[in-house]
C-alpha cells in the first residue's frame, strides 16, 4: 500500500509529495516565517509569502514584477513595458 | 473603462495595463469584450498582483514611472464616471493628475511620500492570502465546499480585504452584488470603515 499523497502548493506551483514530507515542509515554512494554510482532510498545504518580504519589496519602490495571461491565454510581463510609464490597474466584476 | 484613457495617452511613452482579480477568465470576458482594449488586459484568477501589491479592493491602480519604480502607491480610481453614482467617486480628479505626470507637466509624489503613502501587509494579512491561495486551489480542483471554509477563514483574518471577502462571493455561490454584499458592506460601513479609501492627495 502507498502513502496517500499531498499537494504543496508553493510560489504559485502545485507539487505532489507523500503526506508526511508535505506536512514536514509546511511545518518549516511556518516555521521560517512563511505564512501557512493546511488542509489535513484535503491533504493539501499552501506556502505564502512572509509579510516582511512582501513588505521590504514594496518599501524599495521597485514595482514588483508579474507575469499574466490575457482572455487567450498569451502571457504578459510588466517588465517588458520597462520605458514606459505604466499605469496598472486591478479591477473585478464583482 | 481605460481606454480612452490609452487612446488619448500612448503617444507619450504610456501604457495601461489592467489586471482582472476573478474567478475564472470567463468572469472577466464579457467586461474585456465590451472596452476592446488596445493595452494589456489580464486576468489575475490566483491573486497574483493583490498579493505582491497588498492590494484589498477593486479598483486600486498605482503608477509606475519609465524605470519601473512605484511613484504614485495604491489609490482608487475609476476609469469613468460609470459608477460614480454608487461610489461617489470621480473619475476627472486622478485622470487629470495622472496626464500631467505622463505629459511631464508634473512631478509624481516623490519617493518619501510615496512610501509615507504605502500601507504594507502584516504578517495576518499574508496569512489570509494563504489561506485564499489553498481555497483558490481547492476550487479550482472541483473541491468547493473544502475551498469555502478556508476563504471564510480569509475573510475572517483580513476583514478589510474585500478581493477575498467580496472576491471569493461567487466561489461561495453568493451573490456579490446581492443581499450578502450590502450587509457586509453596511456592518463594515457603520462601524466607521470607508470602503474606498483614495490616497488623501
Amino acid at each position: 500500500m502507498t502513502e496517500p499523497g499531498f499537494t504543496l502548493i508553493d510560489d504559485g506551483r502545485a507539487i505532489e509529495v507523500a503526506q508526511a514530507a508535505g506536512v514536514e515542509r509546511a511545518t518549516r515554512a511556518q516555521e521560517a516565517g512563511r505564512p501557512v494554510a493546511i488542509d489535513l482532510a484535503e491533504r493539501a498545504a499552501y506556502l505564502g509569502v512572509a509579510a516582511a518580504t512582501r513588505a521590504a519589496a514594496l518599501a524599495s519602490l521597485e514595482a514588483p514584477d508579474f507575469t499574466l495571461p490575457d482572455l487567450d491565454g498569451r502571457p504578459h510581463t510588466l517588465s517588458a513595458h520597462r520605458g514606459k510609464k505604466v499605469l496598472l490597474v486591478a479591477y473585478a466584476s464583482w | 473603462m481605460w481606454q480612452a484613457t490609452y487612446e488619448k495617452l500612448r503617444g507619450f511613452g504610456f501604457t495601461i495595463v489592467t489586471v482582472a482579480l476573478d474567478p475564472s477568465p470567463e468572469a472577466a470576458r464579457p467586461w474585456i469584450e465590451a472596452a476592446k482594449p488596445a493595452h494589456p488586459s489580464l486576468i489575475d484568477t490566483r491573486h497574483v498582483v493583490a498579493d505582491l501589491y497588498n492590494m484589498v479592493n477593486v479598483p486600486t491602480i498605482v503608477w509606475i514611472d519609465a524605470r519601473g519604480r512605484i511613484v504614485r502607491p495604491n489609490d482608487v480610481a475609476f476609469g469613468t464616471d460609470t459608477f460614480k453614482h454608487i461610489t461617489g467617486l470621480e473619475a476627472a480628479k486622478h485622470l487629470g493628475a495622472l496626464e500631467a505626470w505622463v505629459r511631464g507637466e508634473a512631478p509624481p509624489l516623490g519617493e518619501a511620500r510615496t512610501r509615507a503613502l504605502q500601507i504594507l501587509p502584516t504578517e495576518t494579512d499574508q496569512h489570509a492570502r494563504a489561506e485564499f491561495g489553498l481555497g483558490q486551489w481547492l476550487f479550482a480542483c472541483g473541491r468547493a465546499e473544502a475551498a469555502a471554509r478556508h476563504f471564510e477563514r480569509a475573510g475572517e483574518l483580513a476583514p478589510h480585504d474585500f478581493t477575498i471577502r467580496r472576491g471569493t462571493m461567487p466561489m461561495r455561490g453568493v451573490d456579490p452584488m446581492g443581499p450578502a454584499f450590502r450587509e457586509m458592506l453596511g456592518a463594515w460601513t457603520k462601524a466607521g470603515n470607508p470602503y474606498y479609501k483614495p490616497l488623501p492627495e
